[in-house]
Order: C-alpha cells, then sequence, then structure tokens
C-alpha cells in the first residue's frame, strides 16, 4: 500500500494553507504562533516553493534562489522566525557587471551607486539624489501610469548605460521590465540600495529546516506530498478543501498556489463573479527562467574576486525581448563559496540564470527539448570561459532546468518563477471579497515577489484571516451571551 | 482605558516593534514615521498586536489613523474605554 501522506491528520483546522512557498510558510507560523490550529499541504517532497535547492553525488548542495535579497528580511524574520534564523543573514559585497557599457563592482547600496553615478558616470550629485528620494518615497497607491521606462527619461534622458546598471539587477530579481509601473520599481529597488544585497548562511536547506522546526514549535501541521485537489465552497464561504482525496474541513482558506490557477481551477468559476474570473484571466504572468548549475571538483576553488553574484551581458543596448530571448545575451552568475556552508564540506558552485519565455520551451519534441537544453549548457560554459577559464575540465556536475523544470516542481501556471503583473496584486488582495475565508498569499504585483515580498505578503494575509476568524469569535460570544443572558 | 493608558499601551508595543529606538523623546503630534524608522510592515504589527491584546479590530481603510501618536490615542480611545489595560 503507498505511504498515507496525510496519516493522522485532523478532519478538521481554523486554516488550510496550501503550498509551502515562503509566503505560504510565513502565513502558515504566523496564525499557528496566534493560537490557530493550521495544516500546512505542499504537494512536492520538500517545503519551500522556489526557496529551493538540491543535492547530486559528490557533496553538492546547488541553490535556485539563494543569492540576493534586500536587508529587510533580517527584521522581517527575526520577528515572524526566530532570532536563530534572523542572525544568519549575511550581506553579498562583491556585486559585479560585466556588459559592453561597463565593468565595475560595487557594495550595490545607495552610497556606493551615489559615488559610481557621480564619478564614474559623471551625472549631477543633484540628481542623483533626487532619483533616489522620489523612488524611495514611492508606494502602492501612487500613480500606475508611469512606466519604469518613463521614470528613467526622466531622471536620466538619453543614458542607456544608467539604465542599465538600475536596471538590469532588478530585472534579476523579481522578473520587472522597463515596460511595468515605476512604482513596482522603486520600492524593489529602494529595498536594496537602503543596505546591499543579502543571503543566508548555511544555504536554503538550512533556512527551510529551521522554519520547518519553528513552525512545528507553532502547533502548525506541515504535510508534504500533499496535493490540494479542490477549495470547497458553500453559499459563499469556505468549508473544506480536498487534499490527496481526502476532505478537510476549515474555516479559511489560504492559497499559496499560483494566483490563476487558485482562482480558475481551484475554487471554481460558478462560485465567483462573472467579472472576477475575466479580471483574473487577464492577469499577465512573469516570465520563466532557466538555469545552469555547474559544481567544481572536491579540490578545486574558485578566487573571491570573482564576485558573489555577476551581472554579465554581451547585448549592446538593455532591452526586455533581448533578456527573454532564446539567443541568450545575459546571463547572471551566483557565485557559491564555501562560506555558503561553513559547517558543510567545502564545495564551489556557480549557478547561472536567465529569464526566459514558457512558450519557447514548451512546443519542442522530447529530442529538440533535450538537444536545447544540451545547447543551453554549452552555450553557457563557453560564456563564462572569460571570467573563469578552463572551467568546463574544472567541472564535477553540470545540469539544465528550464521553464518545464520550473513548472514541474512549483506547479506554477507557465513555470512563472517571478508570479503575476502589477494587476495581480489588486485581484489577489481582493478574493476574500469573493468567497468569504478565501485568501490568496504569494508571488504576485512584483512587489510582493522575491523573498522579502513573499514572507512580508504572508503576513499581510495571516493578519487578514485573523481579522476575519477573530471576528467570527468575538461575534459568536456575544451570541453566546445574549444566549445566556435570556 | 483612560488616554494615558492607552498611550502606555501604545509605547509598549513600539518597544516591541521597534527595540533600538529612543522612545522616550516621541512627539506625539508629529508622525510616527517622521521620528521612528517604521516602515508599513511595523504598521501592520501595530494592528495585529491590538487585536491580540485587546480584541480590537482595526479596518484596513483606517490604517492612516495610526499616522502619529496623538492620532492613534484619539482613535482608540472610544474602541478601547470600557477594556482594562492588563500589562
Amino acid at each position: 500500500m503507498p505511504r498515507d501522506f496525510l496519516q493522522g491528520v485532523q478532519s478538521e483546522y481554523d486554516v488550510v494553507v496550501i503550498g509551502s512557498g515562503l509566503a505560504g510558510l510565513t502565513c502558515a507560523n504566523t496564525l499557528g504562533r496566534a493560537g490557530y490550529s493550521v495544516l500546512l499541504v505542499e504537494q512536492h517532497y520538500k517545503l519551500g516553493g522556489m526557496a529551493t535547492w538540491f543535492k547530486r553525488p559528490g557533496g553538492h548542495i546547488f541553490d535556485i534562489s539563494l543569492h540576493g535579497f534586500p536587508v529587510g528580511m533580517i527584521k522581517s524574520c527575526r520577528r515572524y522566525w526566530t532570532r536563530e534564523i534572523a542572525d544568519s543573514i549575511i550581506q553579498l559585497k562583491n556585486i559585479r557587471f560585466d556588459n559592453p557599457m561597463f565593468s565595475l563592482t560595487t557594495t550595490f547600496d545607495r552610497e556606493d551607486f551615489t559615488r559610481l553615478l557621480t564619478e564614474r558616470f559623471q551625472l549631477e550629485p543633484s540628481t542623483v539624489h533626487e532619483f533616489f528620494d522620489h523612488v524611495r518615497s514611492m508606494n502602492f497607491y501612487d500613480d500606475q501610469a508611469t512606466t519604469t521606462r518613463q521614470l528613467f527619461d526622466r531622471f536620466f534622458p538619453g543614458r542607456e548605460d544608467v539604465i542599465r546598471l538600475l536596471m538590469e539587477p532588478i530585472t534579476y530579481a523579481n522578473g520587472s521590465t522597463l515596460e511595468d509601473p515605476a512604482l513596482s520599481y522603486g520600492i524593489v529597488f529602494s529595498n536594496f540600495m537602503s543596505k546591499g544585497v543579502f543571503t543566508f548562511e548555511g544555504g536554503t536547506d538550512r533556512l527551510i529546516g529551521l522554519m520547518q522546526k519553528d513552525l512545528v514549535k507553532n502547533g502548525v501541521d506541515p504535510r508534504i506530498r500533499c496535493n490540494a485537489e479542490n477549495i470547497m465552497v458553500h453559499r459563499g464561504q469556505v468549508t473544506g478543501v480536498q487534499v490527496n482525496g481526502r476532505m478537510i474541513r476549515t474555516r479559511a482558506v489560504v492559497s499559496n498556489a499560483n494566483l490563476k490557477s487558485t482562482i480558475l481551477n481551484l475554487v471554481g468559476q460558478e462560485h465567483l463573479d462573472r467579472g472576477f474570473v475575466n479580471e483574473t484571466s487577464a492577469v499577465r504572468l512573469n516570465n520563466s527562467s532557466t538555469q545552469v548549475y555547474m559544481a567544481l571538483k572536491e579540490d578545486e576553488r574558485i578566487d573571491e574576486s570573482t564576485g558573489d553574484l555577476l551581472f554579465s551581458s554581451t547585448a549592446p543596448l538593455f532591452r526586455t525581448d533581448a533578456l527573454l530571448s532564446r539567443d541568450v545575451t545575459s546571463r547572471t552568475y551566483s557565485f557559491y563559496y564555501p562560506r555558503t556552508r561553513p559547517t558543510g564540506r567545502p564545495r564551489c558552485l556557480v549557478v547561472s540564470s536567465t529569464n526566459a519565455n514558457y512558450s519557447d520551451w514548451a512546443g519542442l519534441s522530447s529530442e529538440d527539448y533535450e538537444a536545447s537544453k544540451k545547447d543551453l549548457v554549452e552555450t553557457t560554459l563557453v560564456a563564462i570561459e572569460k571570467y573563469l577559464p578552463n572551467l568546463r575540465d574544472r567541472l564535477d556536475h553540470v545540469e539544465a532546468a528550464t521553464p518545464l523544470t520550473f513548472k514541474h516542481y512549483t506547479r506554477h501556471v507557465h513555470g512563472s518563477s517571478f508570479g503575476t503583473k502589477f494587476e495581480g496584486l489588486a485581484v489577489s488582495r481582493s478574493l476574500p471579497e469573493q468567497v468569504r475565508g478565501l485568501f490568496h498569499a504569494g508571488s504576485v504585483g512584483i512587489i510582493m515577489s522575491g523573498w522579502l515580498g513573499a514572507i512580508n505578503y504572508g503576513v499581510i494575509v495571516a493578519n487578514g484571516v485573523d481579522a476575519m476568524l477573530s471576528k467570527v469569535e468575538t461575534q459568536s460570544s456575544d451570541v453566546a451571551n445574549l444566549v445566556t443572558e435570556v | 482605558m483612560t488616554l494615558a493608558e492607552i498611550r502606555e499601551e501604545i509605547i509598549d508595543i513600539l518597544h516591541d516593534i521597534a527595540p533600538d529606538e529612543d522612545l522616550s523623546e516621541l512627539k506625539d503630534d508629529v508622525d510616527f514615521r517622521e521620528q521612528l524608522e517604521l516602515d508599513s510592515m511595523d504598521f501592520l504589527d501595530i494592528v495585529m498586536e491590538l487585536r491580540k491584546r485587546h480584541r480590537v479590530q482595526i479596518p484596513e481603510e483606517d490604517y492612516g489613523e495610526l499616522a502619529s501618536m496623538h492620532r492613534t490615542v484619539t482613535y482608540l480611545e472610544p474602541l478601547l474605554k470600557d477594556v482594562a489595560r492588563v500589562s
């Protein structure tokens, strides 16, 4: 008989969280800590969603999305997780750019960017300060019509080199483009610029392990290999979730699954306004990615001057369509040194990431798909020669992931690796107005994506769930009081 | 709770949220954000803490009422007048 991954599960919970990405994990933890009974179901065999890793023979551990989150993670992890997690967050100080317009190294904070922009790019200090102050003052409620391209044209007209410096890392971090609203750029860029770029010491496996420990301590019941098949709704109210064929009753559901599949597939359109369904269908997904994973032989080392993150491109100008093209010209390399896992086996690894369209990979025959994957590895090995000569001969293991790989593991529509475009946020936020007790927390609207965005959005949604559930309790205890008075 | 007690309670919550800030010089009629390094998540934490401690429901459209100490205390007064301060 196959193993029952729901063994010992209760028949009812206050909250069921579907999906264990960082938003789902943090939402579950916040609600568990507040005293609710919480079931967390994850279809994959490990927790973490896109915050994940995999192991290969020879002691190699590859991180998928570890390098490069803003300083705000320290505060969020201290408050919504543990001191131990917060204390393991360390800065990546060696961020490099190399493209036909410029080559430079930076600590990636406001001070160093101001220095670069005034000394090297010869901009007026007052323009640079105005730009930083302006993007810092942006918030979610601002005008959404201005695009990032228009913002740059206002402050730095004709300066394609400056635009590239300011935009390329943010595109790597959350998939946003020059055509997206300027405010989404401003919020994310300012988060990074406040103190630089950070990572988690011990690797993603340690982070998720510590989170799992805290979840259990706070009474959350996390279950892997448990697939949520349906969200049950009765008279506009959530009543349960069907998981691995079994019905679990609940008063609230938080879906950390893809926004579109949550609404269009898990709920059932008969429970929703037609206008809301149309609005959901119109939400644009962000692109997917390809990655090439390279592990060096046990005794091989990469010199640390190579950097922590390297934004490399051979394209003459920064353009969104060029970034997504199968004809890859831009790659972001994350370099992992033994210090990533100080207590683990000392290894050096490189992950090359490129934004990609799902459609370019989905229609291929299996031979063409394998050939394209091979070509992706091959062209990456050629491109990285410039920074790490003879890397090919020093490698112990190399493999690639495509948009189909991301779709396979996360079940995100089109393997989307950065959630949705800006309009997805409003749809996600208004879901509880459609079905009482139904919430969505996950990568949406660009500003709620990335590790920090996802964690904070998990807390924001937990607040909504808590408000709803505690209101119900207050009302029912009022009713109880009335009854006793009578 | 009296106005003074509500103020004490908010100071107590701010101590948890921003442990590194000196709150002894806090000006009640100036926005928190102009005096303290608070972001939108910090305001959300104040809302969550008030709900946890006193079961006060603050709807999202009222979050702006928490901009300064004076406005917060004024806003909370009718909601907390029948609640006893616990801590």
